[in-house]
Order: C-alpha cells, then sequence, then structure tokens
C-alpha cells in the first residue's frame, strides 16, 4: 500500500526507507494472501459486493491483489430493491470503471408477494429479500466460495467466525464446529454442495477501513459525507425520504437536513446522523468522538442480544 | 484517543498521520477463567477507549443478568460472545480483540484454559508475537500455568510476559510475587523458554495494567501495556533471515506477463537478486516486484508481493523461492511434533494431507516415537493420537518438499494435517528436521517393468477388492471369482484376511491402529503382485474408506475395482458360520467390527453385490461381467 507524502504524491509502501511495515501494511498483505489463497484453491468464486465502505476497500484489495490481472471472479449485489438511489448508480459505475462482471441478484418470489421493510418490517424483509436471497444466488451460480466484508470487531459472534467459515450445503454456519486455523494455513477442502464465506477484512477495524479508503484515495458512496437530505424523525432516528415508496405519516413532513451515513443498507431501515463531517478525515474526527458502535444505526441488530448469531446460522452473511 | 482530539480542532490529519505509523502486535492470553483474563482484557479495551456507549449500555444490561461482579462492570462479558458461552460463564473459543495504544495496534487472541481446549491455545498462539500468562497471586504456579508454557514453547512464541494478577488481594506483597516469579523463572527455563518479564498487575483495580499508580511502588518494571508496546515483533527476526517466498498462485493476465505471486515468509527482496526454486533447484534471477502501485525497489517479510524471473522457467503453486545463496531444504521423510485437533484419533500409517505452505501433500506418519503428557512434561509410549494429544513423531510425504525447521522459520516449516475423508483440519504439526533416510533410499530402476511382465501373460493386472462387514461373504465370493479366472486361463492370486494375519500380518491386533497397519501391508502386497502383472483378489473387511483410498491411490487408474459386499448387519450375523457375531454381542471379542467398531461402506464403489438378493454364483458373475465392461478381461 501506498502512504501520502507532504507533496500528496503516493510512495509506493516499500520506499519508505524504513525496514518495516506497519499495521495498515499488514493487514493489507494478510488481505491479499487470503484472497489469493481463495483463487489457487476455489472452483468458483464470487465477490459479495455490498456498495458499502467495506465492500469499497475489500474491491480495492483485490484490484491489488490480482494486478495487472482483473480479479477473477464477479461481483454479486444482493439487492433487496430498497437501497438508496445513489447507491445503485455507485455500483453501476464502479463495475464500469474497474472493467468487472456485476450479478445482480433479486429474491423474484420475495419482489412478486410484495415483500417490503415498510409492510412486512425488518426482520421478514432482511430474511427474505436478503438471506433467502443470498442462498439462492449461491445456489442459482454454483459458487463455492464468496468473499465478504465482515469483520471481527463488529459484532461478538463476529470476533469467533474464522476467516475461512464453512456453510453446511444447507447454508448453515455451526459455530461449535469451525475448523482451527493456524498459521497462515487455510484448509479451504470441502465436499460437494458445501461452500465457504472468506472474510479477508476479518482482522480490520473500523479505524482501520476508513484509514485505507483515505490513505488509498478509494472512492465510497457520497452518502458517507453530510449533505442537506430530505429526512423525517421516527422513533429517535432520522429516515431519508429517498423515493416515493417511503409512506408519510400524517402531518410528517420531511425535512432538508445536513446528515450522513455511519453504515449503508434498506434506506428505510438505515438511521442518518446530523453531521458537518464532507470529508474523510472530518468522518474519522466525527467518529472518533461520538463513541457509539457502527451497528447502532442499523435496526436489524435490534431485537435483542445475540440476534447476529441466530441470523448467521440461518445463513445470513 | 478522543481527549487529544477535542481540545484541538483541525489536528485530525496529524493524528491519522501517527495511527499510520503505528505497527501490529498479536499477542494471546493464557490463563483460566478465575485468573481474570476476560477482566484484563476487558480492562484493556476500556482504557484504550474501545468501548463504544451502546456496548457498554449492553454490558450494563447483561452485567446484571450473568455477571459475577455483584451488579458491578463485569469486563469478561464483553468478550465472551456466543450466547450459549455467556450463559455457561466461559469461553470456548478463540475471540480475537482489537485495541491501539499510542504506539502499536493490538489483535489479541483470546483463548479458554480449560484442558480439553489446547487446540484452541495452539491455534491462538500460531500467530502470536508474544504471550501474556495470567497467574492468580494466591495460587501461584499451577499446572495449568506450566501447561499454558509448554505449549507457547512448542508452537514457538518467544517474548512471555508472566501476569501475576490480584495482587490486591495479597496487599500488593513483593515477597509473594517475587516467589511466583522464581518458581516460574526455573521451570521455565528448563522448557528453553528465554525472554520472561514478571509483572504484578490488578486487572480488577487497573494497577500496572496501563500505568504503574503507586501502590506497588517496590515494582520498577514495565507496565503491561509499555511491554506490549516494546516487545520484539516475530516480523522483525524474519526480516533478518534469508529470503523465502511459497508460491501461492501464478498471475497469468496475457502470454507476455507471469507473475509469481505469495506472501514473503522471510528476508528482503530486491530485483536482480538470485534465487532457487525448490524442489526443482533452477536458479534464475528476479527481474521485478510488480505492484498496483507501480514496481518496488525492496519487499520485505510479511508483504504480500507479485514477482517476475529473468528467465522463462516453470514454476507453480507449492514452489519455494529461496534466496540463492542459502536454499531451503528438500526431504520427504522428518521428525516432526504434532498437536491432535480431531475427535477421530491419529492413526499412523493412515493416509492423511499435509498441508505445508502452499503445497498440499499427501503421506502419513509412520511411526509416533512417543506422546508428551502435557501437565507433566513426561514422554509416554502411544500406538495413536487423541484430540488434544501431543507426540513426536516421523512423518513420510509422498514427494519431496522444500522446509526450513520450525524453530527457524513457522511459515516453511509449519503445517497442518487434512482428513482425506472428512476434509476437517485434524492436526498442526511443526518440522524438527528432516531424517537421513530420506536422502539415501532411492528407487531402483528395472529394465522389466509392469507392462512387459502382463505382456507376456497376456492379461492386465488389477486389484479386486472385495470389501464388507464380516460374515458378508466376501471370501466366499472372491474364491468363486477366482475360480472362474482360473479356468479361463488368467494368473490371479487370492489375499484372504483370515491367513494374511496367520503369517504377513501376525503381529497385528484389532485396534484402529493395527486395522490400518494391516490394509497398507496388505495395499502394498497386493500392488507388488500388480506390478508382478497378476490379477489380484483381496478379500478383507478394510472398514475405513481412507485406507481404502490409499490402496486405490497405490495402483493406476483403472486398475483397482472396489467391490462392496453390501449384507446387512442382520443378515451377517445370521449367517456367521465362525459363531464370531455371538462372542462379539457376549462381549468376549472387543473392536468387532459391525459391534463395537465401525464400519464405512464405500461411497462410489465399481461393483456393489446386493447378497440379500442373489446367490454367491450370482453374485461372481456380476463381478465377472464388471471386470469384462471395465475392459479388463479379455474373453
Amino acid at each position: 500500500m501506498g502512504m501520502n507524502r507532504a507533496d500528496g504524491r503516493r510512495v509506493p509502501a516499500a520506499d519508505l526507507g524504513s525496514r518495516t511495515l506497519t499495521h495498515l501494511q499488514r493487514l493489507e498483505a494478510e488481505s491479499i494472501h487470503i484472497m489469493r489463497e481463495v483463487i489457487a484453491e476455489a472452483e468458483n468464486p464470487a465477490m459479495l459486493y455490498s456498495i458499502g465502505k467495506d465492500s469499497s476497500a475489500m474491491l480495492h484489495l483485490a484490484m491489488k491483489a490480482f494486478h495487472p490481472a482483473k480479479p477473477p471472479f464477479p461481483l454479486l449485489h444482493v439487492d433487496t430493491t430498497w437501497k438508496f438511489r445513489e447507491m445503485y448508480d455507485f455500483r453501476d459505475a464502479t463495475a464500469t470503471r474497474l472493467g468487472l462482471e456485476l450479478i445482480v441478484h433479486i429474491n423474484q418470489e420475495g419482489l412478486e408477494a410484495g415483500i417490503s421493510p415498510i409492510s412486512h418490517g425488518s426482520a421478514i424483509h432482511t430474511d427474505v429479500m436478503k438471506t433467502q436471497a443470498l442462498r439462492q444466488a449461491l445456489d442459482k451460480y454454483r459458487f463455492d466460495v464468496a468473499f465478504g466484508g465482515a469483520r471481527r470487531d463488529e459484532e461478538a459472534s463476529r470476533a469467533k467466525e474464522r476467516v475461512f467459515s464453512f456453510r453446511s450445503a444447507a447454508h448453515r454456519w455451526d459455530p461449535k464446529h469451525q475448523r482451527p486455523e493456524l498459521w497462515r494455513l487455510y484448509n479451504a477442502r470441502k465436499k460437494p454442495g458445501e461452500s465457504i464465506r472468506v472474510f479477508p477484512l476479518s482482522n480490520w477495524t473500523e479505524l482501520d477501513v476508513w484509514q485505507y479508503l483515505y490513505v488509498e484515495r478509494v472512492p465510497i458512496v457520497p452518502l458517507y459525507f453530510a449533505r442537506p437530505r430530505p429526512v423525517v424523525e421516527r422513533d429517535g432516528m432520522l429516515i431519508m425520504v429517498d423515493d416515493d415508496r417511503l409512506p408519510l405519516n400524517e402531518g410528517e413532513e420531511p425535512a432538508l437536513r445536513k446528515v450522513r451515513f455511519r453504515t449503508l443498507g434498506c434506506y428505510p431501515l438505515s438511521g442518518a446522523i446530523e453531521s458537518s463531517a464532507e470529508t474523510l478525515p472530518e468522518i474519522i474526527r466525527e467518529m472518533l468522538l461520538t463513541r457509539t458502535s457502527e451497528r447502532h444505526g442499523r435496526l436489524i441488530d435490534h431485537d435483542q442480544t445475540g440476534s447476529m448469531e441466530r441470523k448467521k446460522q440461518e445463513g445470513y452473511f | 484517543m478522543s481527549v487529544a482530539l477535542q481540545g484541538r480542532p483541525g489536528s485530525i490529519e496529524r493524528y491519522l498521520f501517527e495511527q499510520r505509523q503505528k505497527r501490529l502486535l498479536r499477542f494471546i492470553t493464557c490463563g483460566s477463567v478465575d485468573d481474570g483474563k476476560s477482566t484484563l482484557i476487558g480492562r484493556l479495551l476500556y482504557e484504550c477507549d474501545l468501548v463504544f456507549d451502546d456496548h457498554l449500555a449492553a454490558l450494563a444490561r447483561d452485567s446484571a443478568r450473568f455477571g459475577t461482579q455483584r451488579g458491578e462492570l463485569d469486563f469478561a462479558l464483553l468478550l465472551d460472545g456466543l450466547v450459549a458461552e455467556r450463559e455457561q460463564g466461559i469461553t470456548i473459543d478463540v475471540a480475537h480483540r482489537f485495541f491501539a495504544s499510542e504506539r502499536r495496534k493490538f489483535i489479541v487472541a483470546d483463548t479458554p484454559g480449560h484442558e480439553q481446549y489446547t487446540r484452541n491455545m495452539i491455534t491462538g498462539a500460531s500467530t502470536a508475537d508474544a504471550a501474556v500468562i495470567l497467574v492468580d497471586a494466591r495460587n501461584g504456579v499451577l499446572t495449568q500455568t506450566r501447561r499454558h508454557s509448554y505449549l507457547l514453547s512448542l508452537i514457538g512464541v518467544r517474548h512471555v510476559a508472566l501476569a501475576v494478577n490480584k495482587m490486591d488481594l495479597i496487599d500488593y506483597s513483593e515477597r509473594a510475587f517475587r516467589a511466583i516469579e522464581r518458581e516460574y523463572r526455573r521451570f521455565a527455563a528448563g522448557i528453553g523458554m528465554e525472554d520472561i518479564v514478571a509483572i504484578p498487575i490488578s486487572a480488577l483495580k487497573g494497577d500496572n495494567v496501563v500505568s504503574a499508580g503507586e501502590r506497588m511502588a517496590w515494582y520498577r518494571g514495565p507496565a503491561l501495556m509499555s511491554y506490549l508496546d516494546t516487545v520484539e515483533l516475530d516480523e522483525d527476526r524474519l526480516a533478518e533471515l534469508p529470503f523465502r517466498m511459497p508460491v501461492q498462485w501464478v498471475n497469468r493476465p496475457n502470454l507476455d506477463f507471469r507473475g509469481l505471486t505469495g506472501m514473503i515468509a522471510s528476508g528482503v527482496m530486491r530485483p536482480g537478486e538470485r534465487v532457487r526454486v525448490e524442489p526443482s533447484g533452477i536458479e534464475t534471477a528476479v527481474a521485478r516486484i510488480v505492484s498496483y502501485d507501480g514496481d518496488l525497489e525492496r519487499a520485505l517479510a510479511g508483504q504480500s508481493i507479485t514477482l517476475t524471473l529473468s528467465d522463462d522457467i516453470d514454476v507453480s503453486r507449492g514452489d519455494l523461492i529461496c534466496a540463492a545463496d542459502c536454499p531451503a531444504e528438500v526431504a520427504d521423510q522428518f521428525e516432526v511434533k504434532l498437536v491432535w485437533m480431531s475427535d477421530q484419533p491419529l492413526l499412523p500409517g493412515r493416509r492423511y494431507l499435509f498441508k505445508i505452505g502452499t503445497r498440499t501433500v499427501p503421506g502419513a506418519v509412520t511411526r509416533i516415537k512417543y506422546a508428551i503428557d502435557v501437565n507433566s512434561l513426561e514422554h509416554i509410549a502411544a500406538r495413536t493420537l487423541e484430540l488434544n494429544g501431543i507426540a513426536v513423531c516421523n512423518l513420510a510425504l509422498d514427494e519431496a518438499i522444500p522446509f526450513d525447521p520450525y524453530a527457524v522459520n513457522p511459515d516453511t516449516g509449519g503445517f497442518i494435517v487434512i482428513d482425506r475423508v472428512t476434509n476437517e483440519t485434524a492436526g498442526a504439526g511443526m518440522i524438527d528436521f528432516a531424517l537421513r533416510r530420506a536422502h539415501t533410499i532411492h528407487h531402483q530402476h528395472m529394465d522389466i517393468d509392469k507392462s512387459a511382465r502382463a505382456a507376456q501373460m497376456g492379461q492386465k493386472p488389477a486389484v479386486v477388492w472385495f470389501t464388507g462387514l464380516p460374515g458378508a461373504g466376501k471370501s466366499t465370493i472372491a474364491n468363486l471369482v477366482e475360480l472362474k479366472l482360473h479356468h479361463l486361463g488368467y494368473r490371479t492370486y487370492l489375499l484372504d484376511g483370515d491367513n494374511v494375519r496367520h503369517g504377513l500380518n501376525r503381529d497385528l491386533g484389532f485396534t484402529d491402529a493395527d486395522r490400518v497397519e494391516n490394509i497398507r501391508r496388505v495395499a502394498e502386497v497386493a500392488k507388488l503382485m500388480v506390478d508382478a502383472g497378476l490379477i489380484v483378489l483381496v478379500s478383507f473387511i478394510s472398514p475405513f474408506r481412507s485406507e481404502r483410498q490409499f490402496a486405490r491411490g497405490l495402483l493406476e487408474a483403472g486398475e483397482f475395482v472396489e467391490v462392496f459386499v453390501n449384507t446387512p448387519l442382520p443378515v451377517a450375523e445370521r449367517r456367521d458360520r465362525k459363531g464370531l457375531y455371538e462372542k462379539a454381542r457376549r462381549g468376549e471379542l472387543t473392536g468387532f467390527t459391525g459391534i463395537d467398531a465401525p464400519y464405512e461402506p464405500p461411497e462410489d464403489p465399481e461393483v456393489e453385490l446386493l447378497t440379500v438378493t442373489c446367490t454367491a454364483e450370482q453374485a461372481a458373475e456380476q463381478v465377472m461381467a464388471a471386470l469384462r465392461d471395465l475392459g479388463l478381461l479379455a474373453h
């Protein structure tokens, strides 16, 4: 990875004159190692691309890992149809800019059944349009390995997940029977029908990801930066009115407030925060000062303690 | 860190620059539940401002529900992730935690202290630069302290902090602390552990965790955090060693570019340096170090890179690129230390896959020299190795591989053992040295080979392998098949389980380990007979898939015909003329397949005989028909 010199130009890492690697350089090297190991051993891999900042970092790492070749796998976006419009624009522009194949999968049955976060609530919507849809996509395209951008610092049950995380033919995760991972040796052998989720960013923290995006100048969705946006306030959360599918309550009036998003998902489920941070350093500064952990802005984790672990056993990424 | 930011708006760029200079230390914490290990890590996270407000809210909620600190914040609950564990109040797997000081970033592997989880500790320690061993100041050095220390020395963790915790409960007594330190140093010297720093702490009260405090003025050493800030990183040691890079993947985007990718295991590389590719031994030079950010002038241990070579030579995944003036050794037989991690015991002679670096090779443990009692460190005789067992073994691989002793370089001397049937990671091993024998036994070249012998007999040699429960009818059917082949003029031999046990395998019993060896010998004999040009009929229970797979692997494609004599257990038991099932049922025979020993049916045999619905004669005809279909019989 590179560093910014005083004049802003980038210098390749090994030219810094130092005989040591920084923590970001080590994390980068580990992620690249993991990705190459998958490519060497998998039959039909894909990268789960969620359009968020972690996906941006992961994709950038893939560009580096396989340079001068393109990453030898497609991007798979499991689309709930409820993402922010700016996310769709960014997704398509990214695939075009990097010249990568993009596969978009939507759970058609869910779509026809009219499942939406508004009429069915976050739990059902997430299950049908994300968890089930992901399984459908992996089955349909017969992907045996899927990269995901999850990090161990996100949530307690993630802290124990392996880098190579096995799923049974029914896509279930069994936390009691995980393979030990020693040194840098990953055992990627599996039986037909089984699949592996691989998390190259396992050892990154949220701050590491932001730092990396900043240093490497990786493009991210503009929704991360504070801008005046139309929002309504519900249960203490600011919800952006991204299109006319969001029904307004009586007397509810979208107000233009300067907000940004810490995590991106389906727009009716993503809480915005009031902010003045318009650059990455300002975002990082706010993050360090606000002291509220990342997934707080997501409605789906709030049910109860241990909810993420249950979702994962059922096949949520 | 947030305090510094609040005072100086606009200082964020400087802060980020400082953050980027930080290096990464990975360490492991060992100790039992009662030593306060989780409390210590929770305390480190809390002091480093990494516990977020909503985590704190969840912690307060959980402390009231599960906590052991009578409603006060129970830091241990920050770490115990899985719901089941939280309810049991114990940690049962490796959990990773992240925090940072002013100087370094840290990844902590938190592993459990229970004996049955040796496996997890070895796993957590395999990537650690350093370890923190906790002892309870009231209890001093216990058996489990010695066990953890031995495991750390086994896996090669070079730097250890002995954190004597709960000093607050013994009135911060220097005398008690010194006594514990002395005892520990004596023990550690005996297992070759050199760099030890003993630190008196109270994780609960915070003494000597991040800063010294006043209650132990007699202690002049570093607080735990300053220790972690300054202890040597293993990558610095590795950077000083000769260059090694296992080739991970060959990058060929077009005909003009051939890049060898991998992570540098040790040393430093610059374009123009001479390298030797092992095991082929071909020498060349590095032309470029290609990266997304432009070509590099230098790359060092721990970096993932892409190299191109000056000469167009054949290099593939699994090869090791070495400094030409100091290449790795190449061998196929080793003395190794093994830690077993599977519920299925290690059986000498059984075939496993061994993954070392980026190379995966089949092989077998040929002999367990001795196992090690992890509590007493005594050597004990062993024929198999159970879950969490540790042993010194001889290992034989099917091909010669490049390696360095593990003590020198974990990336080129450490390996995992993969079960060929379940695919699980069954064990971890460390190469001590190559056995001389590997260099001295060569295959003797012979002018008359298998095809010459077979041609003279006018037949295709093959092994017809009958497997099934005792009393399934294997020998009866095999005997009929041999008769038919003999009448047709084929040269045959029938290897029968019972007969072979009277001679060649007279020294073997019926344990799983002996059954594996039993089949290994028979498979090797069958292979020699195939080499002699014969059609070999093998009639053995051969209960394990992996041994039958081994036998298949010894032969060329198409030479091995697996015949599953499929007789359900009640039928086999009813037909039993030798009265063996009855004895087994009465408990007079133990380890009897089908009764108290497992039988693993073939998953994809060439022939399956359903003996319930046919006679022995019909079954034999079915085998003959299959041999014709497979092109093994000319008439």
